[in-house]
């Protein structure tokens, strides 16, 4: 059965390889720490589910001190130049968006096929790891499309692999560590404290001030702990079902849908939700880590008041 | 008793410290990974771990959470493309179509990566696999087209409004498919304090706010398009445009 680990291999493989580009390239003036930065990380996905946890935690506080005393740096050689990339862009034209748009397809197939795919009675696949797994297969198998279609040399998705990750730079290991951290906050259970504090310090009087509560409440914890997904639990049973159910009666799914819609708006505004807003910032190189959720906020303030109305006009019976 | 209680309260906001060291680290711009390890372990001990076990907390939470960084496996191929042109490709598509803008592309983006989300097609996007290979040339290139070369404060400014769309479709799409982990998780929760919902009704709630979703950020992305005419068009080139539009 294919489970996560074997896709775990891969990223380990990946990791490893680039540390090994970079150890490799004098022209990176910091080559050493981004050799020791990915070549760490390689490490936890390659013998993560082995090592002792406290190891693990080891291994991440050394990438962590690489990242960030030591600072990571980047290649300044252009594998080709833009006249190059031209003239290939001419010469391709529209297949180039094959192997893109393959991704996207093989991992839908994947995600419709692999659940309930079976070889002689054994589920090929993990059945609760499919949309990983799938995403995993999607990624190979546009690699194998491109690499069949363009024909480069063999250690090129390496090494352009390699350009793209030190762009991102310590931003691509970011949401994990936020994953990581959301897991320590349950555990020491932040969350039942902020909704006690809520619960204790706010006007919850009348319908439309519980309302206004739960909604601002998702939004605000989810910019917290990055994730609505958290959120959600501790305000529904902190304020939303207490209050705008029991004590005002209102209705139940109206409440949970929207509520989870507010923490979304949340999401928009924080940089705790680091893949959603501070990577792509990195990935498209923007000089500010936070342009992204610039140019979000506007909506999602819109947003969340709209949905603080909808809820306030259809979550209570008339 | 009292002393007691009191030692429990004080006991229980200093669980807050993570989230203090989180809001003070960001405000002040340290480096975010450093930040949140340290808030992590702080919180570890705050809960009354010991040195050891917060590191072993950290590492197991961190080797189970692993699965998030999945996605970065499209690097290979999407590197592999930009070598070959594929960013070129994208706004040389774009030049050939006249009445393409950046605010219409992101909104023809939007529809699409909404709509697909709400049939639970989520993975039908992504920043790395879409956005900057795709959606953000051909965002930067239409207005290229109209413009000419952009300064680089617009060419900041259209990426991240790539960007933001397709957070925004996706949040806002993804609600009305009934099987997606939200919808689960609401029913979950639902469930486990003895209300029983129907996830159809649920995704039916999730239309109002993805309809308000879709009018305001579109509203935003025409005032986009106008606010880079402002800026960006001579005073020729802005009659043209007029007599375009």
């Amino acid at each position: 059965m294919i489970t996560l680990e074997h896709v775990y291999w891969l990223m380990g493989a990946l990791a490893a390889g680039v540390a090994w580009v970079n150890a490799r390239d004098a022209s990176n003036p910091r080559r050493w720490n981004n050799t020791a930065f990915w070549g760490l990380y390689a490490v936890t996905f390659l013998f993560g589910s082995r090592l002792p946890y406290v190891a693990s935690g080891g291994v991440v506080i050394a990438m962590v001190l690489v990242a960030s005393i030591g600072k990571l740096g980047q290649t300044t050689r252009e594998s080709q130049t833009p006249a190059q990339r031209e003239a290939s862009a001419a010469r391709w034209g529209n297949r180039l968006f094959i192997p893109a748009l393959t991704i996207p397809a093989v991992t839908l197939l994947g995600n419709a096929v692999l659940k309930t795919a079976q070889l002689g009675g054994v589920a090929i696949v993990d059945p609760k790891q499919v949309t990983q797994i799938s995403l995993g297969v999607g990624a190979l198998a546009g690699l194998g499309v491109g690499m069949v279609m363009l024909r480069p040399p063999l250690s090129a998705p390496l090494h352009e692999a390699r350009r793209l990750w030190d762009s991102v730079g310590w931003a691509a290991v970011l949401p994990q560590m936020l994953a990581a951290l959301g897991a320590l906050f349950a555990t020491a259970g932040v969350g039942k404290v902020v909704a006690t504090l809520a619960e204790r310090w706010l006007p919850l009087g009348s319908p439309f001030a519980a309302v206004v509560t739960y909604t601002v409440g998702m939004a605000l914890f989810t910019m917290i702990m990055g994730n609505a997904f958290a959120a959600f639990p501790v305000m529904t049973a902190g304020i939303g079902l207490p209050l705008i159910m029991t004590r005002f009666g209102g209705d139940v799914t109206v409440m949970a849908a929207v509520g989870m819609l507010s923490g979304f708006c949340g999401t928009l505004m924080t940089p705790m939700a680091a893949n959603y807003n501070i990577v792509p910032a990195a990935l498209l190189e923007l000089p500010d880590e936070y342009a992204v959720i610039k140019a979000q906020i506007p909506t999602a303030v819109l947003l969340l008041t709209v949905n603080t109305l909808i809820m306030y006009a259809f979550v209570y019976p008339r | 008793m009292a002393p007691l209680l009191a030692q429990r309260y004080y006991r229980a906001m200093l669980t807050l410290i993570g989230i203090l060291i989180v809001v003070a680290g960001f405000a002040a711009r340290l480096n975010p990974l450093l930040v949140v390890m340290v808030a992590g372990l702080a919180t570890g001990l705050a809960s009354g771990l010991g040195p050891i076990e917060v590191v072993a907390a950290f590492g197991k939470a961190f080797t189970e959470s692993r699965y998030v960084a999945i996605v970065w496996l499209v690097l290979p191929v999407i590197g592999l493309l930009e070598r070959a042109g594929l960013k070129e490709r994208a706004r040389t598509v774009i030049a050939g179509i006249p009445a393409a803008t950046t605010g219409r592309v992101l909104m023809i983006y939007f529809a699409i990566r909404q709509v697909t989300a709400a049939l639970g097609l989520v993975s039908l996007g992504g920043h790395a696999q879409m956005v900057r290979p795709l959606v953000a040339p051909m965002a930067e290139g239409a207005a290229e087209n109209r413009f000419g070369p952009l300064p680089a404060t617009t060419r900041v400014r259209i990426r991240a409004h790539s960007a933001a769309v397709d957070n925004i479709a996706v949040f806002f799409g993804e609600d009305i498919f009934i099987a997606i982990g939200s919808i689960l998780l609401i029913k979950g929760f639902l469930e486990q304090n003895g209300i029983v919902v129907e996830p159809s009704r649920v995704a039916l709630w999730a239309i109002p706010t993805a309809v308000s979703a879709w009018l305001i950020h579109n509203t935003r992305l025409l005032l986009l398009d106008r606010s880079l005419r402002r800026e960006l068009a001579s005073p020729s080139m802005r009659n043209d445009d007029a007599g375009a539009a």
